[in-house]
Formats: C-alpha cells, structure tokens, sequence
C-alpha cells in the first residue's frame, strides 16, 4: 500500500478499484467481498487489517464456532458460575464473597518458530485475560506437549519453552502449581504450548471489556507499541508451516515480564479505586481486538486517534500500529473525572499511560491518523460477525481399522522378571518419568499460599488466611485415547482432571478447555474435533461442571499429518479448608492402600502398550461420569473427615505407576497383592477411568469400608505402607533407590 | 509492645507480601515501604524482599541499590539498624556494598527452585539467634542468579571471622564458592542469604516447614528486648 495519498475512508469511498492484499493477510476471497458488502465499498487499508486479523480463525473460531455452541446449550445448572463463555476468561463463585477466574489458552506455533519467547508470551496473554477480569493473578499452570523425548529438535524447543515459561511466570512472582509434559512423536513439528492461569478477586471486583458512557475515555497503557508480531496472529494460525515460504521468525513478539508486573500492579490498584468502567487486554490483534470488542460490547461507538499511541518504532504505518501484537499492553475505559487519578497510578508505577480515544454516543468505530479518518466500521461487523464455516467433516476411513488393532491381544510379560523389567521400563519411560528436571524451573512458593504444586494431582491455593478457603486446578489431555476415539479420550481428560482435583480434597466446579487440533480443512480433523466438543459438552453436562471459556487451537499439523486430536481440560476447585488437602507422598508405615473403582482388561492408548509395544490401538479405556462423581464424593469425605492420609488417581501408567510415586515421593515403600479376580498384569498396568489407590489409617479402616460399602463404590485392600522397596507377593521386590533412578534419571539424561 | 519491621517493595519486588505475612505470623508489625520513597517511616528493622527488582535489568539487584529508599537503608544499616536481604535483596545488599561479594548466575544455567538443606552456621546475628548452632534447617531456594563470589581474601576473612552464616548441604544448587548460602556483616546486624525463609513459616504452606519463621523471632525478640 502506497502511503501517499493517505488511504482515508474518503479516498477509499472514491478509489473503488484500488486492488488490496486480502489473500496476503489470509481473506478469502468471499470474506473480501463480505467485508465490502458491509461496508457498502472497498475498506481502507487499515480497515482491511483489523478486518483480516479479527476474521482469522485465531480470533473468530469461524471453523469451530458451530460446535463450541454446544457448551452453551448444553450447560449444567449451575449457581457457581458468574460471568461465562465469551469474556476475556470465566469467573466462578467458590464462596465467602470470592470469586476465581480461569482459563488455558495455547500459544503453540510461536513456541515451535521461537520456544523461548513463544512460550513466555503465552504466559503473558494468559495472565492479562486473568487481570482483565479484575482479578489478582495467583498461579499458573503449564500442559505441554513436545515430540519424541529423543528427537534432536526435542533438545531445541523443550529447553527453550520451559525457560520461557520460567522466564516470564518467575519474574511475575506467579507460583506454578500445575501442568503436564508429554512426549509423542506426533508433536515434532506442531508442540502444544498450553497456558493456564487462575485469579481470585472478590464478587463486586468483577470487571468486564465493555466501553460504555458516551465521553469517557479509552486509555492504552503499558509498553510501546512496536513491530513485533504483526500479523502474527492471522498468519500464524491460518496456515500451515510449509519451508517454501520465507521465515515467520519476525512475527513472534518478545516479552517483558517485568513490565507486565508493573502493569498488574498498577491494573490492580486503579481497580481497587474504581476507576475503570471496561478493560481489555491487547493481546492477538492487538488494537484491532480491543478497540473492536471494547466498542461492540459496549452501549456507544468509539472514537480513536492513532496518532496518540505511543510508538518504539516511529516508521510504523497505521496498519502497522492496528495491527501489531506487542506484549504487555491494555487498554481501559475511564470517566473523564477519573481520569487523572488513573494517569497518576500509571505514573506511580512507571507505566506508560495514554488517552487515545473517547467513547462516542454513535455506533461506529472511528479510527483517525494524521487528520484522516481511516477507520469507520460498525465494531460488531469486526469483532462479533466474522465468517461462520460449516466445514464438512468425516469420520476418518482408517478409524475402524485402528480400533480393530486391539491393544488388549499384544503379548504380556510371561514371567516374574519380565514383569519386574516392565515395571522399571514404564516408570522410567519419558512420558511417565518424574519431571523434576523441567518443574523445578518453575516458582512454586511465591505468594506464599502454595498448598500443593506438581507432582501432586492438583495445584492447591489458599485464597484466605482467616478460614483456609482455597482452589484447586489440574489439567489433563490425553491425545492417544482421543486418537482412538475423540468423543470418549474427551470425556477421559475431563474424567482424569475431574478425579484430580477430587483426590486432593477438593470439590470440582467448572471448566475450562484448550482443544488443539489439526487442519479443519480436513474432514477426518473436522471430525475429532466435532466428536471431541461433543464429548466434552456431554460430560460437562452430566458432571455438572459448566465449561466457562477456553481456547481452540487448529492447523497443528506438518503437511498431511495433523497431531493426536488433543483436547485438554482444566478442571477448578474448591476446598473449604487447605488443612484438609490429600497428598500424594505415602505419610506413614502401616497404613493400608485401597484401591477404588472396577479394574478391568483395557490397554488401548495405555502407557503400556506404547512403552513396551510401541503401539497405539483398540479403544481406550470405558468411561463412567456417574462412577466418577460417586468416586469424587468419596474422596472429598474422606479428606473431609480424616479418613486417609494420601491419595493418588490412577490413569496412563496405571496402579503401578502411581504406587511409584507415591512412593518416592514420601520415601516409604508399599507391599501389594494381587486381588482376587485379577491377574498381576492387569492389575499394574490396566488404565480403567475411575479409580484412585488411597492410604487408610488402620485406626479409619471399618469407617471408610463402611462408607464406600454404603455409597456402593468397590473398594479393595491391595496392601500397605512399608519398608523400602515396592513388593508385589510372590512376584518382584524394587528397591526405592533402583525405582528412583529409574523415574528421575530419565529426563536430565534426554534434556540437561 | 512489638516492634515495627519494614518491607521495601521495589518494581518488580515479588515476594514483598508474603514477607509481611512472615513477619506477622511471627508477631511483629510489617511496614510497606516503597522504593522511591526515603522515608523509612522509623520502623525497627528492614527486610529487603526477593523478586527481580527492576526487571533484574543490567546486573541483579545493581539499579535496585541506587533507589531513593537505599541511601536512607544505606546509611542506617552503617549505624546499626537490623536489615535482612533475602535473594534479590541478598543482591541488592552486595551491590550496596553493606555485603561484601556478589552474585553470578548458576552454575548450571537455569532457574532453580527447590527445598533446600542448610546448616546455620552463626547465631549470633541479630537475624539468627533462634537457631541453635550447626543446627540444619530446609528453606526453599529459588534464584537464577545465585552464585555467591568472592576474591579468596573476602572469603578468607568471612570464614576465619565466622560471617558465613547459612552452608548449603547435601546440594550446591548454583555453584556458590565454599557452599555459602548467607552472610552477616562484621557487626551482625545485616544479613543476607539465598534461599527464602519467608516461605516457611506456615506448616501448610509450600513445602511444609516452618524452618524460616526464626528469622522472624530472633529480630523481633532482640528488638522487644532491647
């Protein structure tokens, strides 16, 4: 676009023929003709930009909006909930007058083209949707999932996301209480870099990104606005990477953890004074975003002088400046009365601070530059009314065949060693390897209201000191069950952070979701994730657990092989008091292990059958919402009521895995027997949903028998706290030491 | 009575609060002091909180040092008032010079955090005197830049007059020469250490102990005695 003459929106009513770059900035063809059929001629320049970056599937979801739907239609009653999908994140009632926001969000193709700033940047986006809200920041959570654990790239990209999450979460003074690492060769060229965060504020706190009240006036504050990472969010996430096109390396942002900690600071107390009336984060799309949604929310219009925006780099065009996605940046709508104080806190805290625009009593959104007007949009046209696609989907013609390859009829181990080598290879296999090495990057302790933090099966927080109130988040995902069968691998993700939560006391409440995908250009991807949102929404329904926001994540793919379909779910909740919280580690000798729940023959998609077999087929494991409510009861009384003193869920790795870590992680061995009706293989290494091996004090044993005997949950004695070594009778003994060789010696010898 | 401990939050201080919390839970009044404020507001004694004042821009803790709050911290901590710097105020001490050496990023090159064993080897600090000598606590460690350095006269001289004061054991989690994790001055009444004995002061919180909280007692008793 030439600069001269200015493209106003006079110049473009009066130029019709100019040609644009639409297919450049990832238009369609049709979408271009959309956005001139609404504006009635062809947009200028700078409303091209806003419209392709808010039209791109990052922003719009036009791809996955049919679906997500259903999340709405097919939410549970739920009185917890106070602000739901569609708000920068959602906001749940956990009692006493606070409220918690949360959600995960992905960042995974800037993590792939930069690890280190991709990934840091994610950490950024997250936890200003979080203070968006109107809440103070109190932890993050990190899923990922990266290649194989031995693949040379593995070395380049893991290394440099976990220092960027570290990077940016540690100097915020954020504790990382939560999170996965997963490794599987279909993630080599598309790693899943899934960002969570929670943030607590009391009810009356709530803020929203809405302009309303004609005159007040739109501030942007926080850093510069500078060349990083424009377009990033319409190129990044609308193709594919493909190496015959030039490097993207320039549209990764970089980022500044210590100024988005001035900007939480300052957010924080201009809020405690009332100041603000609406806030939006800028975060993809940058101005094109907040000025659009703030608007269309809102009562008025907008009026917004670009002219004003503080500049790093003054060469930038208008477009440019719409467009860029420069970190640590927000923009709030403050009465004119207000203002000053507002500009005053900015100041106090060394944050730049700018009026750039007013709330307008009109409907439209008017951008100037130089004199110009070079923006005059209906907001809601940008922000609300993007392209919707029915994209066709399929169930995929290979599917059958993968679930007739049925994991359950691979050869098992014959004899007592053979079993015994299993053991060690599966706690020792990367993906069920002690992550220590990348977590103890991460801050744990700061804020100082850290109850539990990775490894344990939830991240805990206290949120008051007086009654011990606190929440709980987990987050899981499993891409081989949902490869094997999207509705029901969605369904275990939620199943598995549902339990999570509930093996450390708490009471789950709501979700949030992070669905990366590949191509929605491809029925068979359409598909999952058609099955896995529907699977989602269905067992959201029957947990009654609403979904209150979340994030798609779609193109992850390398030329025609897409990832694992790979939704990951978060799970919030609450405990009334910390000092009841469940642990992991094994607390005493003597006490008895029960394992709850019905094991059965299921090792499709299991840890075993990719560890020893390489193999990934059959159907995952039979889900049961109604028994993992009633196992969710069960453990939150029992925590309650002093009735056990560690628990662990049992998923990928099965009973085994989790015995071992309970296990190292208390330093006290266990001594286990085969129950009736199993075989010793099917009793270590099975991955039926719904199960958790809990720690009874001998003193609680006929109180928490007689209870589960009631409720009607089958709960077996399968042994006991003691010594130094993990015995099964009559078949194996490993000594703790071997064991923890084994489990955490792995990943420094791959990644250190 | 009890005695009124300061708190000084510089941009990008994190830990500020949960210092306050430290000092309350061990029953002392936490005063917010703020970086660019000289005011010390006559509080009894100055804790330097962790965090990455000022980005940890430059060098840890070298632009921190020259804020408003630290001539006035500067010249009190020389006439005797107590000031503990923990991590980032560790950093900050050393590059005010009221502690001699400095800080050098870990050894192994990355972030560290972890609970950390150490051995209390002064108790007679005005900060130390609730431990009882050798005696080996767990206090979480959580730096990048953790390295304790010194030329060999410094070190020398810190060990023959016993101003080691906190040993890592069992680990040297960054690489500090001779295991050192703290410091006192000549006089005892500043101190500086790596790990962070504001997160343990709670048997709930974090990894559980409460091995920090006689930081906490030994200041505020020698205060309410003196």
């Amino acid at each position: 676009m030439s600069r001269t003459p200015l493209d106003t929106v006079e110049h473009a009513a009066a130029t019709p023929d100019v040609e644009l770059p639409w297919a450049e900035l990832g238009l369609k063809k049709d979408e271009y003709e959309r956005v001139v059929e609404i504006l009635g001629r062809r947009p200028t320049g700078a409303e091209l930009a806003m419209y392709s970056v808010m039209w791109s599937e990052h922003c719009s979801y036009k791809s996955s909006k049919v679906h997500l739907r259903q999340f709405g239609e097919k939410a549970p009653e739920n009185d917890a909930l106070l602000v739901g999908i569609g708000e920068n994140a959602g906001v749940v009632d956990v009692g006493q007058g606070y409220a918690v926001t949360f959600k995960v969000e992905s960042h995974n193709h800037p993590s792939y083209v930069e690890p280190y700033q991709g990934a840091a940047t994610g950490v950024g986006g997250i936890v200003r949707d979080i203070i968006a809200m109107g809440a103070r920041p109190v932890a993050v959570v990190d899923p990922l999932r990266f290649g194989a654990a031995d693949h040379p790239d593995t070395k380049r990209v893991l290394p440099g996301v976990v220092a960027g999450i570290g990077g940016y979460g540690n100097c915020l003074g954020l504790p990382n209480i939560g999170g996965e690492v997963v490794f599987d060769a279909c993630y080599q060229g598309n790693p899943l870099v899934n960002a969570g965060a929670i943030g607590v504020m009391r009810h009356e706190d709530i803020h929203l990104a809405k302009a309303s009240g004609a005159g007040n006036k739109v501030i942007l504050y926080g850093a510069r606005t500078g060349g990083d990472g424009i377009g990033g969010a319409s190129i990044l996430a609308s193709e594919t990477f493909d190496d015959a096109k030039p490097s993207k390396r320039p549209a990764v942002q970089v980022g500044d953890p210590f100024q988005e900690k001035l900007l939480i600071e300052c957010t924080l107390e201009a809020f405690k004074e009332k100041l603000v009336v609406g806030i939006q984060d800028l975060g993809a799309a940058g101005l094109s975003c907040a000025t659009s949604e703030l608007a269309s929310n809102g009562s008025g219009g907008m009026r917004v002088t670009l002219d004003d925006v503080p500049l790093r780099d003054s060469t930038l065009s208008p477009e440019e400046i719409l467009m860029s996605e420069s970190q640590e940046r927000m923009c709030a709508v403050v009465e004119p009365d207000k203002v000053d104080r507002f500009l005053e806190i900015c100041d106090k805290w060394d944050v730049i601070a700018t009026v750039i625009g007013e709330v307008t009593d009109g409907d439209r959104l008017e951008i100037f530059w130089h004199g110009g007007k070079i923006v005059d949009v209906d907001p809601r046209t940008v922000a609300h009314e993007g392209p919707t696609y029915e994209r066709p989907y399929a169930r995929p013609s290979w599917q059958d065949e993968l679930q007739a390859d049925d994991a359950n009829k691979l050869p098992r181990p014959g004899t007592s060693d053979e079993l015994k080598d299993q053991v060690l290879k599966l706690v020792g296999s990367p993906n069920q390897a002690s992550k220590q090495w990348i977590t103890q990057q991460y801050d744990h302790f700061v804020q100082g209201n850290t109850v539990l933090a990775q490894p344990e099966d939830s991240g805990m927080i206290r949120i008051d000191e007086a009654s011990g109130l606190g929440v709980a988040i987990a987050t899981d995902g499993n891409g081989r069950y949902a490869k094997l069968d999207p509705y029901t691998g969605a369904q275990l993700a939620l199943a598995e952070a549902y339990r999570n939560v509930a093996t450390t006391g708490a009471k789950p409440l709501a979700v949030s979701d992070c669905l990366n995908f590949g191509s929605p250009e491809d029925p068979a991807v359409m598909w999952q994730f058609a099955e896995a949102v529907r699977g989602l929404a269905d067992g959201c329904q029957q947990l009654g657990t609403p979904v209150t926001g979340g994030n798609v994540s779609l193109y992850n793919q390398t030329g025609e092989a897409a990832i694992h379909p790979t939704p990951v779910v978060a799970v919030l909740g609450v405990i009334d008091d910390v000092a009841r919280r469940t642990p992991v580690a094994f607390q005493e000798d003597g006490q008895l292990l029960y394992l709850l729940g019905d094991t059965r023959e299921e090792f499709g998609g299991s840890a075993w059958s990719q560890v020893v077999h390489d193999h990934l087929g059959g159907l995952p494991p039979k889900v049961d919402l109604e028994r993992e409510r009633l196992l969710a009861e069960i453990l939150i009384s029992a925590s309650r009521d002093g009735m056990i003193d560690s628990a662990h869920d049992l998923s990928d790795g099965g009973l085994i895995q989790a015995v071992v870590e309970s296990a190292l992680l208390g330093e006290k061995g266990a001594r286990l027997v085969v129950p009736d009706g199993l075989d010793a293989f099917t009793f270590l290494f099975s991955e039926s949903a719904g199960r958790a091996i809990v720690a009874v004090p001998r003193s609680e044993e006929v109180r928490f028998n007689d209870m589960c005997g009631a409720r009607g949950l089958p709960a077996t004695r399968v042994g006991v706290v003691d010594g130094d070594t993990v015995e099964l009778q009559g078949e194996f003994a490993l000594p703790l030491a071997e064991l923890r060789e084994a489990h955490e010696g792995t990943i420094p010898a791959l990644l250190a | 009575m009890t005695a009124r401990i300061g708190v000084v939050t510089f941009p990008g201080s994190l830990d500020d609060r949960d210092t306050q919390r430290a000092i309350r839970v061990a029953g002392a009044e936490p005063v917010a002091l703020w970086h660019k404020d000289k005011d010390l507001k006559q509080v009894d004694a100055v804790v330097l909180c962790g965090g990455f004042s000022y980005g940890d821009y430059l060098r840890a803790g070298a632009i921190a040092r020259f804020s408003p709050v630290m001539d006035t911290v500067i010249d009190q901590a020389k006439a005797g008032l107590p000031v503990l710097g923990i991590c980032n105020g560790f950093q900050i001490l050393t590059e005010a010079h009221l502690l001699p050496g400095g800080m050098l990023g870990n050894d192994h090159l990355h972030f560290i955090c972890r609970d950390q064993k150490l051995r209390v080897e002064n108790t007679d600090t005005a900060w130390t005197t609730d431990y009882s000598a050798g005696q080996e606590i767990h206090i979480p460690l959580k730096n990048m830049d953790g390295r304790y350095v010194a030329d060999q006269r410094t070190l020398d001289e810190l060990e023959a007059e016993g101003r080691v004061a906190f040993r890592y054991l069992d680990v040297n989690p960054n690489g500090s020469l001779n295991d050192i994790a703290g410091i006192t001055n000549a006089a005892g009444n500043v101190v500086g250490l790596m790990p962070h004995p504001e997160h343990a002061v709670e048997p709930l919180i974090g990894t559980g102990r409460t091995d920090g909280l006689p930081f906490f007692t030994s200041i505020l008793k020698k205060l309410v005695n003196a």
